[in-house]
């Protein structure tokens, strides 16, 4: 029988739920990570392995590993830094494991690799003389928290072939193994000045259809976006939706039109609209949008949920999962129909990854 | 042999390794060597690429504000303190 695992990184360190296929009752184990501040927590489903990124204010950046799905842990930062003491790597976030390697997307903007299981790791590119990279490394242009590259993107046949996200300046996909890279956000829309229209846009989360790798979604800053050919160009489907602005989207695993997202308001507040609790999915590539809320808190709930703080799992009938930024778990075992809050008291949440493991 | 006191947020980073040693160094640099020897990656938890100290690391040597190239002595008392806290 299939275990189903979530991967939850939180503000003081990472916690594992355990279920099995029915996905009703969870078992929480944690924290892990002594307690570090982790940003997003994956499994490979290669090795077996699972891996948090994670920042601690004072012992600096690293990424921990457990072969063990949390039994025993190990962290290693053996080549995550730039060998420069003008470029400083404050944090890792955007996890991805792929053939064998491992991504790490850092701030300042770089992309790691480690193709010994998290033991030791290189520098792939820094991105360096793309549209937006003159500016993207001067701390004077930096708004709080700097930037980065929060995600990574990799082709599932390709493995030379993957997409970066910089914020505040774009998507950018390398087909050579990080040694050349393009703009890919033609189609996106900025409400700022922009001076070069290949970059410019603030990507919070981007996704590729398991079922039809030339699908993409991402919700932006200003709006939620489709591709049919693989980033090239990207077409608005924000219309249905109660606001524009959100940070979490998943996909679902068999249907290449149903996507879900979590709108949040845009400005200081960033909470779900009116205090209300809401996933909102399409089951048409965002033509429409239905409001998923059975089980949701429906008044008093001013919470948010962060860029990697939803995911959905692989079964038949998938299942949902969202953390909030204020220690709620929820999940849905329906695709989204209904809601369980599983746990209600952890500290604040970055990130939910899950796995199905045999 | 100086005298090494390290934070309680170390010694569950790497196996063995004890809040207090003695270690056989001429500055906080070699200290910092010699255990980088024993636990491979323990610089790295302390010191930035150059090296440099971690922003949020003090060191204090005879209970004097220290840095990397400050210079030990047998008798020598090294605090490695993780200075910052919060909620």
């Amino acid at each position: 029988m299939s275990k189903t695992v979530l991967m939850v990184g939180t503000r003081k360190g990472c916690f594992l739920l355990e279920s099995d296929e029915a996905r009703r009752d969870w078992e929480l184990r944690g924290p892990f990570c002594e307690g570090w501040p982790v940003y997003h927590a994956i499994h490979d489903a290669v090795s077996g392995s699972i891996y948090a990124a994670a920042a601690s204010e004072w012992h600096g950046a690293s990424v921990w590993r457990s072969p063990d799905l949390g039994e025993t842990w190990q962290q290693s930062s053996e080549g995550l830094n730039y060998g420069d003491a003008e470029l400083k790597l404050s944090k890792v976030s955007g996890l991805t494991a792929v053939d064998g390697r491992l991504f790490a997307g850092a701030e300042m903007p770089g992309v790691f690799e480690s193709r010994d299981g998290g033991e030791t790791w290189s520098l792939l590119s820094t991105l360096a003389g793309q549209p937006g990279s003159e500016s993207w490394n001067d701390p004077a242009n930096q708004p709080p928290g700097h930037l980065g590259v929060p995600a990574i993107l990799p082709h599932p046949d390709d493995a030379s072939r993957y997409w970066a996200i910089v914020q505040g300046v774009g998507i950018f996909e390398t087909t050579d193994d990080g040694v050349s890279w393009t703009p890919r956000n033609r189609g996106l829309r900025a409400d700022w000045p922009i001076e070069n229209p290949e970059v410019g846009y603030c990507v919070h989360k981007l996704l590729m259809s398991p079922v039809d790798h030339e699908r993409l979604y991402q919700q932006n800053h200003v709006g939620m976006h489709r591709s049919d050919d693989s980033g090239q160009t990207w077409t608005e489907i924000t219309n249905g939706l109660p606001t524009e602005f959100g940070f979490a989207a998943g996909v679902h695993p068999h249907d290449r039109d149903t996507f879900y997202v979590i709108p949040l308001d845009p400005g200081h507040g960033r909470c779900m609209p009116e205090g209300r609790a809401a996933v909102w999915r399409t089951r048409d590539a965002g033509s429409s949008w239905e409001r998923l809320a059975d089980g949701l808190p429906q008044s008093n709930a001013h919470v948010g949920v962060l860029r990697e703080g939803m995911a959905v799992d692989s079964y038949d009938e998938p299942g949902v999962y969202f953390g909030t930024s204020t220690g709620q778990l929820f999940a849905s075992a329906d695709a989204g129909e209904s809601w369980t809050e599983i746990a209600s008291y952890l500290p604040a949440i970055a990130s939910v990854e899950v796995a199905v493991v045999d | 042999m100086a005298e090494l006191h390290l934070p309680s947020t170390l010694a569950p980073l790497f196996v063995g390794l004890p809040r207090r040693l003695e270690v056989d160094a001429a500055t906080v640099a070699e200290a910092l060597d010699r255990l980088e020897e024993r636990w491979p990656g323990f610089r790295d938890r302390l010191c930035e690429p150059g090296p440099v100290l971690r922003r949020h690391i003090h060191v204090y040597v005879d209970r004097q504000r220290a840095g990397l190239d400050t210079t030990l002595d047998g008798r020598s008392r090294v605090d490695v303190i993780a200075a910052i806290s919060g909620g």
